[in-house]
């Protein structure tokens, strides 16, 4: 288990180098035009765009460039340009609390969400419940999260004014901090909730057919002990890894379009802007940091699979 | 069983293996994996399969008898050994040296429905082959396949069938079709009857029977029935962890084993008779 | 010239005597996209305590049908049960699925074919045979029944118990997976144990040794065993008396000496003709039945086996009802219109060796 992980988070640091050099080579040494201006915004004097050549290294070699810019975004000294002189780091920073308080809750309500009623789609696979959580689940997937985000602030919190338009309130007032994130939770898990409720019933439906639970209710387990500590059990494995990977994306600021259109000011409304500007310093600074939690997320899942089938753990020596 | 008697002078020898080596590396290590160990499925195999004859290969799970196969045809590269095929040495040779001696050697598998692609109509799984090698398109090519379908008992009219049409049966039927289309003069039958029922196994071993004596075919069975081996091999060789731990004329082995496993794995079997496996079992217990 | 257990203990029997498993009439029908599939078509036998029946067919027979649905395994929305089974008296198909989850593996407890896929690969194998212990009886606290599998486990042949209760089924190889199957059956010290093609997915010389655990199971333990099998080298090992099955029906039924040396159908003699016998001289051709298995969804009208017998007639558009022809022997039952003297010839195909068909 040990070798296991280690071997894994080696990869992980590898991979993040790997994605380090692609996201500079990307951003500067790509695009046609004088990466310095750019950066140093539209109504730059030559001035600033030679500082900006000085500060990010465009006039050293390409490793020293990387290096360069590199250190700049990992020891908080990036500054935008574009974007109102905001240190990027400390921005980021400032987002995370947010971003996170978005994606947590809305991760909780859409694994509740999708694991019960897979769970129950599967059970009465063929029947009436069934067929109705699959009416929900796909209108639940087929909407658009603007589209539903613009009918829930029309609708909730214009015409009748259930709950408050935007914004976000920090945690150290909590029920107006629930309040304000409850639409945005909503929005974000129903498509989620969707999918993985499809996603549970499926695994589900493959693992009942299997020898083993066969032989649980032949040794007269109770059915609901079957379905939960056999069947259940056995098929979340898939769930596990599609949780890591989407949980990893929405609090690298993957969220963009839910933050932006309920003003929750986290890492995905600043790439927004950041994009509207084409600020790319900002918009490297978020896509490592993206990269960063998706390969973090990627290795938690991956370990724990290893916990979760012992086949995976043992390896080699499980023969 | 061959018609041309049960000893070698059935004919000079086809195949020639001499101290095949297959090892699976074991790796282990915390960051960089290091060979601990191997896992020796082959471990210096020799024998000889003259022309025409059946050489029949029993061991249990894990022997290797499998994994020879595969090594010998070069679906797997030795780890060290000599394979020569007519007189011609074919080990570690490359994948462009060996194209055309895959019309001479070929493969029948064990699981009917596992090695057919279910994708495919049985008249290209059978044809395939022969057009890739070039030997026949067209009009010729779907008559060629429709007489091999005939031949190993299925109706030609099924040539455009997909393979979860068929029977278990059946579908080893079109196996051994597709195998025979090239013409190949040395076939390795793999376990190609133990996936099938047992009123349906008689039937497919007759049937590969009687297509070595139309084809002239020499063939390699393996198989963990020796029950089935013997029946149809002139020789029997019997592997035990990658070795061969006996060899000799299927009756000699299976009535007067020399060898101590061989003597056990020959006690396992169980008689289909009650009063002879009755006194067995007392032979046993007194003895 | 019967075998019987000489040193069993007094086993459970039915009340006053009866047989411990009564089956009468079973009928399974599945309900499937391609129309109706009638698994198990009339299906009467008994077991006494004790005894070890085997049920030999091939796929489609209808004998792992009949099995699982002795304690309720096929029970679905698409599944038709009819008829009668019967422990010591008691209904189970009338039973609730709760009424009838007591019964599973405290009374009639159930091994599969693939050891490696019948048990849950991400627990280990202590912790499911725990898990069966206390199923049925949650007093018994963890430490307890902890015990009892180390010696369950122990006592089916696993060497250094202690430790192997703590490892993963994957851990064992095949016939230590099988014998820690075999040990999750007994846990509960039922009087039926069923056995589905328990050997079939093992080496001979493995066989050759759970063959011999079940023997001694069921002479040790007096415990009544349904062995399901196509392997009729296995039935004469262990059986005491066999049933065979075609397309779902029972075509003879007999103690194990009748079905070897006094086969009433057909099938049967197609099933002896095509073994390969080691100890005997081998044949030209390996004697063999032509044809296939019949498709459940399309069963040939009248015999079953009509299509692939050589020696149809006339009356055989009617399905033979199955009964005893042999004044001598009424517990001989079998499913062919042939009359005695006929089978009797009919048979012999060669002088020592009965067979379907004379070898080419």
């Amino acid at each position: 288990m040990l070798r296991f992980a280690v071997r894994r988070l080696i990869g992980a640091i590898a991979v993040l180098f790997a994605i380090s050099v692609l996201v500079f080579l990307i951003f500067n040494v790509v695009p046609a035009t004088n990466p310095a201006a750019r950066i140093a915004g539209k109504n730059a004097t030559p001035q600033l765009i030679k500082n900006v050549e000085e500060e990010w290294g465009f006039n050293k070699s390409l490793p020293e460039q990387y290096w360069t810019q590199m250190k700049l975004i990992f020891t908080g000294k990036a500054t935008s340009y574009s974007l109102a002189h905001i240190n990027i780091d400390q921005r980021i920073l400032e987002g995370i609390p947010q971003t996170a308080s978005l994606c947590i809750g809305a991760a909780i309500i859409w694994l509740a969400f999708g694991i019960f009623f897979g769970y129950i789609s599967a059970i009465r696979a063929g029947g009436f419940v069934d067929r109705f959580v699959t009416v929900i689940a796909l209108i639940g997937i087929s909407m658009p999260v603007f589209w539903l985000a613009s009918i829930f602030l029309y609708y909730l919190t214009y015409k009748v004014e259930l709950f408050p338009a935007s914004g976000y309130v920090s945690l150290s007032n909590p029920a107006e901090w629930a309040k304000h994130l409850i639409l945005p939770w909503v929005c974000l898990a129903v498509l989620f909730a969707g999918f993985y409720s499809r996603v549970l019933r499926s695994s589900m439906l493959d693992v009942m057919n299997e020898d083993y639970v066969r032989t649980a209710r032949a040794k007269g387990l109770s059915q609901r002990r079957v379905m939960v500590r056999h069947v259940l059990r056995n098929s979340l494995i898939p769930i596990v890894t599609l949780f890591g990977l989407d949980f990893g994306v929405l609090i690298g600021g993957g969220a963009i379009v839910t933050e932006s259109l309920f003003q929750i000011e986290g890492v995905g409304y600043f790439t927004a802007e950041a994009l509207n500007q084409q600020d790319f310093p900002s918009i490297m600074a978020v896509t490592i940091f993206g990269a960063f939690f998706i390969v973090l997320f990627n290795t938690i899942v991956d370990i724990a699979y290893a916990y979760l089938d012992p086949r995976i753990r043992l390896g080699t020596s499980a023969a | 069983m061959s018609d041309l008697g049960t000893t070698s002078t059935a004919g000079g020898p086809l195949l020639e293996v001499t101290d095949l080596v297959k090892h699976f590396p074991i790796k282990s290590g915390l960051l960089i994996d290091r060979e601990v160990d191997q896992v020796r499925a082959v471990d210096g195999v020799s024998f000889t399969v003259n022309k025409g004859e059946t050489l029949g290969l029993v061991g249990e799970s894990g022997s290797g008898k499998s994994t020879t196969c595969r090594v010998v045809l070069q679906l797997l590269k030795p780890t060290s050994g000599s394979v020569k095929f007519e007189g011609q040495e074919i080990a570690g040779k490359s994948r462009r040296d060996l194209r055309p001696l895959r019309r001479e050697m070929q493969m029948i598998f064990q699981d009917p429905y596992a090695s057919l692609n279910p994708r495919k109509r049985i008249g290209q799984i059978v044809g395939d082959q022969l057009k890739i090698q070039k030997i026949a398109s067209g009009k010729e090519l779907r008559t060629k396949v429709e007489g091999l379908l005939e031949r190993v008992g299925l109706s030609p009219e099924h040539y455009n069938r997909f393979p979860h049409e068929f029977s278990g049966g059946q579908r080893q039927r079109i196996g051994i079709a597709r195998a025979l289309a090239l013409g190949p003069k040395l076939v390795f039958c793999d376990e190609p009857v133990s996936a099938l029922d047992v009123s349906i196994q008689a039937q497919i071993v007759n049937l590969l029977d009687d297509l070595q004596d139309e084809m002239g075919l020499t063939y390699v069975f393996v198989a963990h029935d020796i029950g089935v081996v013997r029946h149809i091999s002139d020789r029997i060789a019997v592997m035990n962890q990658g070795k061969i731990v006996e060899t000799g004329d299927a009756d000699q082995v299976c009535e007067h084993p020399r060898d101590a496993y061989t003597k056990k794995l020959l006690a396992a079997v169980p008689i289909p008779d009650p009063r002879e496996s009755r006194a067995r079992r007392e032979r046993a217990t007194a003895g | 010239m019967s075998v019987t257990p000489e040193t069993a203990p007094a086993p459970a029997g039915g009340a006053g005597g009866g047989p411990l498993l009564a089956v009468e009439n079973l009928r399974v029908g599945f309900a499937t996209e391609d129309g109706r599939v009638q698994a198990v078509d009339g299906v009467n036998f008994t077991l006494e305590p004790g005894e070890v029946l085997a049920i030999v067919g091939e796929s489609g027979s209808g004998k792992s049908v009949t099995a699982q649905t002795l304690i309720g395994l096929t029970r679905s929305p698409n599944s038709h049960i009819e008829g009668s089974v019967r422990l010591s008296g008691e209904e189970l198909t009338t039973k609730s699925e709760r009424e009838l989850q007591k019964v599973r593996g405290s009374k009639i407890a159930m091994i599969f074919q693939d050891p490696m896929t019948s048990m849950n690969p991400v627990y280990t194998v202590g912790k499911q045979i725990i898990e069966a212990i206390r199923a049925h009886d949650s007093s018994v606290n963890r430490r307890d029944a902890r015990g009892q599998a180390v010696e369950l486990l122990g006592a089916v042949g696993i060497p250094d118990p202690e430790r192997r209760v703590n490892d993963y089924p994957h851990e064992f190889s095949g016939g230590m997976r099988q014998r820690a199957m075999i040990a999750m059956g007994l846990a509960l010290e039922p009087s039926v144990l069923i056995a589905d093609e328990p050997t079939t997915a093992l080496d001979v010389t493995i066989q050759a040794q759970i063959l011999h655990l079940i023997q001694d199971l069921n002479r040790s333990r007096g415990l009544a065993t349904i062995l399901i099998t196509h392997d009729l080298g296995v039935v004469a090992e262990v059986a005491d008396r066999v049933l065979v099955m075609y397309g779902g029906k029972v075509v003879e039924q007999g103690t194990l000496d009748d079905i070897f040396y006094d086969p009433q159908h057909p099938y049967t003699w197609g099933l002896l003709g095509s073994l390969t016998r080691l100890d005997q001289p081998r044949p030209h051709r390996l004697p063999q039945i032509s044809g296939a298995p019949p498709s459940l969804l399309n069963l040939p009208k009248g015999c079953a086996f009509r299509p692939r017998c050589p020696h149809e007639f006339g009356k055989c558009s009617e399905v033979p009802s199955l009964a005893a022809h042999l004044l001598e022997d009424p517990k001989h039952l079998d499913r062919c219109w042939l009359d005695a003297e006929k089978k009797r010839q009919l048979r012999q195909v060669e002088p020592n060796r009965i067979g379907l068909e004379e070898p080419v």
